[in-house]
């Protein structure tokens, strides 16, 4: 790779232990990709967890803090795994919970802002066209990438902290105009009228396409459909999970849709409603009548507009005794729905509101052992795709059909 | 390769790899990996059940994927492995992520991929192979 001046004294320690560190693994990380230099950030958006650093990453955060690291543009923390005020109801892990305080404390050190939110793009900043951006979080980057223009690979924790701390990050992949070219043409011929929808277009299209270097191109999202920031948050998760998709185009949708190149992609996909039920299908089918341990909203987090509207289906409604509801959003969300009485509302009919937090991080196999849950029923199809990992059942539901199994106590559909 | 192989072995190319040569036992899946959606992290084992791998322990095998699967859950996730002895002697990878190269250099375990799918179809779990990253080759034989 060719370095700049700056970039071989960061590489020979002159800058640091910690620039050092980070430079190096960069160069590392760029050689193996094929990377010509390193390209400039504006920001970068970091998973930092004790549900998945251990000891060991603990350990190492407080290396780079001993070694006076800091990061050199605004550098924000991904969702985390407790929301201390619920852990003990829980039965979460509290010795793992004052491990985290700790490792809140080293980040903040770092200059780390400790935002604990997985919705960042909804909520903290939006990147414009262009932007190079090294974010954590799959479906942040496949929404940055796709929705907004923005430019950034999938970069794990470490590597964003260490672009953090450089404000670079190696070119190559989603950085690279190269890459940015439609694969795969996907033809939507139905309806997507709940999250769960487009989240079972998103899980369907990953399905098929299970390659990181992957992009698919929608023709039929617009202009027929609605389109919120919300749905295609849905999708961005899905297509994230199931195909490990950093980014897709979508015609009148995606800023840079026409220099995609759609008409040259290799191969069309059709989805139609009968490829939409078979997700469902994958997820719980012919189950109606089955009783319901847990209802969960997270994955991603719930923005404001999901809240209101969880807070309208369940006014004046109160979710079954045996029954669990979590609803996970972030800190300025919460404020703002508790401002707005969406909070009042979803406690008063039973349910949990979570923030930081994203319900797969919040170590759910221990969750299922204290709490003796076992189906999780969801609106969120990247979530009901990762649980499987864990001894659990994913029933994946519409919203209101996911609500109205929380009041009844078992799947009414 | 060493006394473990048995006949001649044969080389796969790769197209990048990092890290040192390593040798060992063969683990092949048929479905892609990711260890926030396929491992239990505690015990390194694969506990997806429909995993090709369920029940598998990674630690002391080079481990063979088709493809990277979703999160970034990886990148702190093989260097805490690799701090327990859970860790897999190498990844290889028919098409890895950024997520999986990430980890694999921060926990210094090697890794590899970009692996024609005609030769993806010789490995199979058993044989004995030796991961050189600085030739780009797998060499894998039957024991």
């Amino acid at each position: 790779m060719e370095l700049s001046v700056q970039e071989e004294q960061m590489l020979a320690g002159q800058c640091g232990e910690g620039p050092q560190w980070a430079m190096g693994y960069q160069v590392a990380v760029g050689e193996y990709f094929g990377a010509e230099r390193l390209v400039p950030i504006s920001n970068a958006h970091v998973v930092a967890d004790m549900e998945v650093m251990g000891e060991a990453g603990l350990a190492f955060a407080q290396r780079l803090v001993d070694h006076g690291a800091h990061v050199v543009v605004p550098t924000t923390l991904n969702a985390g795994f407790t929301d201390p005020a619920h852990a003990a109801a829980l039965h979460q892990d509290l010795a793992l919970v004052e491990r985290q305080a700790v490792l809140r404390r080293q980040l903040a050190a770092l200059g780390v802002m400790n935002v604990d939110t997985c919705i960042n793009y909804q909520s903290v900043y939006q990147p414009h066209v262009g932007e190079h951006l090294a974010w954590g979080d799959t479906g942040a980057v496949c929404f940055a990438n796709s929705v907004l223009g923005g430019r950034s690979n999938f970069e794990a924790g470490p590597a964003a902290l260490a672009a953090g701390i450089t404000g670079r990050v190696p070119a190559f992949g989603y950085h690279l105009d190269q890459h940015r070219q439609a694969s795969t043409r996907v033809d939507v011929q139905v309806r997507l009228d709940d999250y769960a929808d487009w989240g079972a277009l998103g899980a369907w299209v990953g399905r098929q396409s299970q390659s990181y270097w992957e992009v698919p191109f929608f023709d039929g999202l617009a202009p027929k459909l609605t389109r919120t920031a919300d749905q295609l948050k849905h999708l961005a998760a899905a297509l994230a999970s199931y195909g490990s998709i950093a980014l897709f185009g979508a015609r009148d949708v995606t800023p840079e849709w026409a220099a995609m190149n759609p008409a040259a992609a290799r191969r069309t996909l059709t989805v139609g409603a009968r490829e939409l039920e078979e997700v469902y299908a994958s997820f719980g089918a012919n189950q109606a009548g089955a009783d319901v341990d847990l209802v969960v909203f997270s994955g991603p987090q719930q923005s404001l507009y999901e809240l209101g509207r969880l807070a309208s289906l369940l006014e004046g409604r109160r979710v079954h005794g045996h029954t669990r509801l979590l609803v996970t959003t972030n800190h300025a969300y919460y404020q703002w729905a508790q401002q707005l009485g969406y909070i009042r509302t979803i406690e008063q009919a039973g349910g949990l509101v979570l923030t930081g937090v994203c319900f797969y991080l919040m170590t759910i196999d221990r969750l299922q052992r204290e709490n003796g849950w076992h189906t999780v029923v969801t609106n969120s199809t990247k979530l009901a795709n990762i649980v499987g990992a864990y001894p659990y059942q994913p029933i994946l539901r519409r919203t209101a059909d996911c609500v109205a199994a929380a009041i009844a106590g078992r799947l009414t559909t | 390769m060493t006394a473990r192989s048995d006949g001649n072995p044969q080389v796969v190319l790769l197209a990048r790899a990092y890290g040192r040569t390593v040798e060992g036992p063969l683990l092949v899946a048929s479905d892609g990996f990711s260890p926030r959606y396929d491992l239990d992290r505690s015990t390194g084992i694969v506990t997806r059940r429909a995993h090709s791998l369920f029940g598998e322990k990674l630690a002391g095998h080079i481990v063979a994927f088709p493809t990277a699967k979703g999160g970034v859950a990886a990148g702190w996730a093989f260097f805490d492995l690799q701090s327990r002895g859970l860790a897999p002697l190498a990844f290889v990878f028919g098409i890895a992520n950024s997520v999986m190269v990430h980890g694999a250099v921060m926990a210094g375990v090697p890794i590899a991929d970009g692996i024609l799918a005609a030769d993806w179809d010789k490995l199979k779990s058993g044989m004995w192979a030796a991961l050189r990253p600085a030739e780009r080759q797998l060499a894998i034989a039957a024991r």
